[in-house]
């Protein structure tokens, strides 16, 4: 076939045989032929040029339509279109397969093992204290509590005195405070987000329904279990009418939000200055791991009327709760993790388990 | 304070076969935290014995031993070897035989007693020191039974003997409750728990009335309005045996309690301290000159305390005077001049009531906290200071062979406590609890108090031991404590709407979410930094930063309060890079501390805390503190893409410092501009400087290189800082956003040729600036130096976008506009066009 369609077209001048059903039969089955035997598209398109273009057998044919008698030209006519249109529709069929085997061999040779492609994005990942710290605050804001701020270096008054913690009190040496130098300037590094809850009281309009989250510092060194630097939120509630009661359900839907359904909260008699009644809280870990278990959380308490008293609030008609809880002891205990360190020294590795989710 | 159980049922009746899980729960119902709990950790048998003959055997190693033959009860002594030498033929001894197990250096490595080979002999047990069986520091010599007043029967247990099957529990005693650090006050709260019969130690003893010893409280200087002292009793007991052994249950019960047993007459003080809470101090009567004067220290007065050390004295210390000078500081210690000596057989006691902030600031002045100031900081009851007083004579009668005198004194200028009305629904108004009348006044009651009916409640007078009952909230938490906060339901408050997060609030959670998109991950460092590290950081030129310092840091090489987030920064990339962790994009949002320079922060005397200081006190507290912005900071090294099959790596560098802080501005709708910066802690040359319209907000840039060596990073480290507060305040609160055309752009690219020191965002500005409106958008593609291009300039290509909002723009609108934007930057810059 090949050797026909070269001989083809090295013979292009040559006179074209007379038009009959023989010769059209003839040159439709070698184009038919060579179609068929097009491996590849630039061979497919080598036999439409030879057996479909302008000099191939079958337009030469067409050509000569005219030079053939009236009589009989109806008929020639005839037998050269269909040969023609048989022609055209094996050249699309075959084009058609052909494009199909190209795309797969195409596909085939892009194929690549994606366990090695090579990777231009990094992964990155928020800080899991930053993280639980959002979380509990959108726990409060969900209940329609908002969120407060405060500095971090603090005068004294907003973090000992106006808390009700007497100049000589024990409480206040009890703190381990990083004092500024020098002392007499009276300021310090907060011991505890509970300066927010002063400054909340004195420029919030009653009723005050915030949450403190922040960083806190007191003079322990580094170990597994204390760090110099650390989060707390702090949550005060005042308003005409709360109870104790009110402070554990408000507990008990934080503990339910963190810790699953089963979450409860148990409150044992303590004592810090800016609450009386005060209570040490427990909560009730349902799902922890190892088993469920009781967990000591933090600290609350009715908001000492002196506490309200330093706001300029009258405590005979309002009245409120505080509590506050540690972020490196709840992501501890919460998280099933064994020493703080990893919470503070920055390794990559720690936070990059975590990505965005607590 | 550690209470040991067979103490606590002299007072309160106990289960026989309680354990320490038990009564610890039954403490931490009524406020007593449960903290420890102590043993002697030790296991039988551990027998009396007694040494019925030794040899002494001098040994190579140049020890000599005892060879000693022990009865401990059985039919054949024992033969043991012993180490010590200060017994004799028949005395008694402890003998720990094989099987007993004592306790070690640690708890983990307990000392096993067996039968063992050594210096030629098997040595078939061991004879205890006291030491060894925990009681106490002594390992001179083995213990002596004799020694304590001893004499058992051979074979007998000396676990039980010696009481060293008790054991005691610890807990945690809160500020406010003094009387707890008693075992007195514990067994209160044991009974207020368990409901358990409660016997009060104070009335064990019957105080007689004593006179002719000359006590004065002379104060003329009382702190914040307060006498130092308000009760000051003394009794006298002659002929007191010093050199008697403290009997062995007081020695077991005052180990137990972590107090170190000296001598029988400071035993006995401590004792009756840790019985009663209150603190007692024993004179040795004939060392006294006369009579004893409580005053305050005057000027450059000094005393010699118990340990021997001279300590100058303040103006505010109270002392404890007699015709001599100081003979104590009060509540804190006791002077040498008059200390109970070995021969010492008249003692006088003293059982006074110190005001608690005198006492505490003197133990903090001289560091000198003692379990005396402990009790005194917090509260001691003024109405025991007789029976303990009482007490101590009884017990030095009893152990000392004393004779109790009529001496003393008895000065009581204590003030009874204040009657606090108490209204029907105020506990139940407070705790949310609807107690019963019974349950208020039971509780109360139970606690001390006493309750008087009243017009619409109680009239309700606290215990002279609650200093902490001040008022009806106090008396609330009594009741719900005896009660117990298992009552209080759970009810959750309803709070009004909410306006959610403030605006700052929630660009602060998106810059941070954006750059950990972004594939930086959040890091949170300590503050803390040198004062090098601030200056060198914290501002663009040298010259030093204004910083916060503190007055007791950790670490004196990091006091200062950082004013840039790169040196925290810095620290944690070399943590990371000290684990082999190389490649690294971090970043940290986080407030700096930054005093205006030259201005001086903080306040003077505080206003008190218990009512609203005026508006201006209020508002110069506010304004005492320095600025605390908010920053975002970042540092990369190592590759921001790391060789792979098919790709180079890419290393980290300026472009990531700058991409960030362009990510970081887009983040919060700011509209950010690169300059070229310059930056003390940064490569000259490729610093940018961040700005919003004329205002700097941060830098990025590379980490000086020289820097970099000093701090053992790799060569190039890129970093950025913005201030995150100055960046929201420059931001549009509310985007306003551009129509958005969607008409057919334009595009055409244009070359311009300038000098090499033309920066090419500069360029991009005045093509903007020069295009007018109908440029949307030009972007940098191309900066090409070489053939064709004079030395010493650069041809930098722009593609630009060109569309009108109203109408498809012609190709003749859109080069007239380019021209006109080439024509500016010709004219400002003298770019020319490339052909």
């Amino acid at each position: 076939m090949v050797t026909r369609t070269s001989a083809l077209n090295s013979d292009l001048v040559s006179e074209p045989t007379e038009i009959t059903e023989t010769a059209v039969n003839v040159a439709m089955e070698a184009a038919v032929s060579a179609i068929a035997a097009a491996a590849t598209m630039a061979e497919l398109k080598a036999v439409r040029s030879a057996h479909v273009g302008e000099n191939s057998e079958l337009a030469r044919f067409n050509a000569k339509l005219k030079d053939v008698a009236a009589s009989d030209r109806a008929q020639a006519g005839k037998l050269v279109g269909q040969a023609r249109a048989r022609v055209t529709q094996s050249l699309a069929e075959r084009e058609s397969e052909l494009a199909v085997a190209e795309e797969a061999a195409r596909l085939e040779a892009e194929a690549v093992d994606v366990t090695a492609v090579a990777s231009r994005w990094r992964a990155g990942a928020r800080h899991p204290l930053s993280l639980l710290m959002e979380h509990m605050s959108d726990i409060f804001v969900g209940m329609g509590w908002e969120v407060a701020e405060g500095p971090e270096l603090e005068n004294e008054w907003f973090n000992f005195d106006a808390l009700n913690f007497d100049e000589d009190h024990p409480a206040r040496a009890m703190q381990d405070t990083f004092f500024v130098d020098p002392v007499e300037s009276h300021l310090v590094l907060r011991t505890h987000t509970s300066p927010v809850q002063i400054r909340s009281l004195l420029e919030r309009p009653l009723p005050v329904y915030v949450v403190a989250p922040g960083r806190v510092f007191r003079t322990d060194e580094l170990d597994a279990t204390h760090t110099p630097v650390f989060h707390q939120i702090e949550g005060i509630a005042i308003d005409k009418g709360l109870t104790m009661a009110h402070l554990r359900g408000t507990l008990e839907h934080l503990a339910r939000s963190l810790f699953g359904e089963g979450a409860e909260i148990r409150l044992r008699p303590n004592y810090f200055p800016f609450t009386e009644p005060s209570a040490e809280m427990d909560v009730w870990q349902p799902n922890a791991k190892g088993g469920a278990r009781w967990v000591e959380w933090g600290g609350c308490g009715m908001v000492n009327r002196n506490v309200l008293r330093a706001a300029g609030i009258d405590p005979d008609e309002y009245q409120g709760f505080a509590f506050g809880m540690g972020i490196e002891r709840t992501l501890q205990f919460r998280n099933d993790m064994n020493d703080m360190r990893d919470m503070v020294e920055g390794d990559i590795r720690f936070s990059q388990q975590f990505g965005m989710v607590v | 304070m550690r209470a040991p159980i067979s103490w606590l049922r002299e007072f309160v009746d106990v289960p026989a076969d309680v354990t320490y899980e038990q009564v610890h729960a039954a403490l931490v119902r009524v406020g007593l935290e449960e903290e420890d709990v102590h043993t002697f950790d030790l296991t039988g048998p551990i027998v009396v014995g007694q040494v019925l003959a030794f040899e002494d055997e001098p040994q190579s190693n140049g020890k000599t031993i005892r060879w000693c033959q022990v009865d401990v009860g059985e039919e054949e002594p024992r033969g043991i070897v012993c180490g010590a030498h200060n017994f004799v033929v028949g005395d008694k001894v402890v003998v720990s035989l094989p099987g007993a197990v004592l306790p070690g250096p640690t708890a983990l490595e307990p000392f096993a007693i067996a039968a063992r080979k050594t210096y030629g002999h098997v040595s078939d047990g061991m004879i205890a020191s006291a030491r060894e069986l925990g009681l106490g520091e002594e390992h001179d010599g083995i213990l002596r039974l004799a020694a304590l007043g001893l004499d058992p029967e051979v074979g007998a247990n000396a676990i039980l003997l010696l009481g060293l099957d008790d054991f005691a529990v610890e807990v945690n005693v809160t500020p406010d409750r003094g009387y707890a650090l008693s075992i007195r006050g514990i067994a209160r709260e044991y009974a207020n728990s368990t409901g358990a019969a409660f016997r009060d130690p104070a009335l064990a003893v019957t105080p007689v009335d004593v006179t002719g010893f000359p006590v004065s409280i002379d104060d003329d200087a009382p702190i914040r309005g307060r006498a130092g002292a308000s009760v000051f009793m003394t009794r006298v007991v002659r002929g007191v045996d010093a050199t008697r052994p403290t009997p062995a249950w007081m020695v077991a019960r005052l180990t137990l309690a972590g107090i170190r047993s000296i001598s029988l007459a400071v035993d006995i003080t401590n004792y009756v301290m840790l019985e009663l809470g209150q603190p007692l101090h024993a004179y040795d009567l004939d060392k006294l000159a006369g009579g004893i004067s409580v005053r305050r220290a005057r000027a450059g007065e000094k005393i010699t305390t118990l340990d021997d050390k001279v300590r100058e004295l303040n103006a505010e210390d109270l002392l404890i005077t007699d015709g001599s000078g100081p003979i104590g500081i009060a509540g804190v210690m006791g002077g040498a001049t008059t200390e109970m000596g070995e021969g010492s057989t008249n003692v006088l006691i003293e059982a006074a009531n110190f005001d608690p902030v005198s006492i505490a600031r003197s133990a903090r002045r001289h560091k000198l906290p003692s379990e005396a100031s402990r009790r005194f900081e917090r509260g001691v009851d003024p109405k025991v200071a007789a029976p303990a007083a009482a007490r101590a004579v009884q017990l030095l009668v009893e152990l000392g062979g004393g004779t109790a005198d009529d001496l003393g004194s008895m000065l009581d200028d204590s003030v009874a406590p204040e009657s606090l009305a108490l209204s029907e629904e105020f506990v139940t108004r407070l705790i949310g609890v609807e107690f019963s009348a019974d349950e208020v006044t039971d509780s109360l009651t139970a606690v001390g108090a006493v309750v008087e009916a009243a017009d619409d409640g109680w009239l309700v007078t606290p215990p002279t031991w609650r200093p902490d009952l001040t008022d009806a909230a106090t008396l609330a938490e009594e009741v719900a404590r005896i009660v117990g906060y298992d009552r209080i339901p759970s009810v959750l408050p309803v709070a009004p709407p909410g306006r959610g997060l403030s605006r700052e609030q929630r660009l602060r959670r998106a810059a941070a979410s954006s750059l950990a998109a972004g594939g930086l991950t959040e890091v949170l460092a300590y503050p803390f930094v040198s004062r090098e590290q601030n200056d060198t950081f914290g501002a663009p030129t040298s010259g030093g930063v204004a910083a916060v310092k503190l007055a007791n840091p950790l670490d004196p090489d990091a006091a200062w309060m950082r004013t840039s987030l790169w040196p925290g920064l810095i620290g944690i990339a070399r943590r990371n890079l000290s684990r082999g962790l190389n490649d690294l994009a971090l970043f940290e949002v986080g407030t700096v501390f930054r005093p205006v320079a030259g201005r001086a922060y903080g306040s003077g005397p505080l206003p008190i805390g218990s009512e609203r200081p005026s508006d201006e006190v209020l508002e110069a507290l506010r304004a005492s503190i320095p600025p605390q912005p908010w920053h975002v900071g970042g540092l990369f090294a190592g590759d921001a893409v790391t060789k792979q099959p098919g790709q180079a790596a890419v290393p980290h560098g300026l472009a990531d410092a700058i991409a960030a802080a362009r990510q970081l501005a887009a983040t919060v709708a700011a509209p950010l501009t690169i300059v070229t910066g310059s930056h003390q802690a940064l490569h000259p040359g490729r610093t940018a400087e961040l700005r919003v319209g004329e205002t700097t907000v941060g830098f990025a840039g590379e980490l000086l290189p020289t820097l970099a060596a000093e701090l053992d990073l790799p060569r190039v480290v890129a970093l950025f800082e913005v201030d995150l507060d100055l960046l929201l305040e420059l931001a549009a609160k509310e985007v306003a956003p551009a129509p958005i055309a969607s008409l057919p752009a334009a595009t055409q690219d244009v070359s311009l040729v300038v000098a090499e020191t033309v920066p090419a965002g500069d360029l991009l500005a005045l093509l903007v600036e020069g295009a007018g409106e109908l440029l949307e958008h030009a972007t940098l593609v191309d900066d090409y130096r070489g053939a064709g291009i004079p030395q010493g300039s650069k041809s930098l290509t722009y593609a630009l976008r060109f569309r009108a909002p109203d109408r498809t723009l012609t190709a003749a609108e859109a080069t007239e506009a380019k021209n006109a934007a080439v024509a500016l930057a010709a004219t400002r810059v003298g770019a020319t066009l490339r052909e």
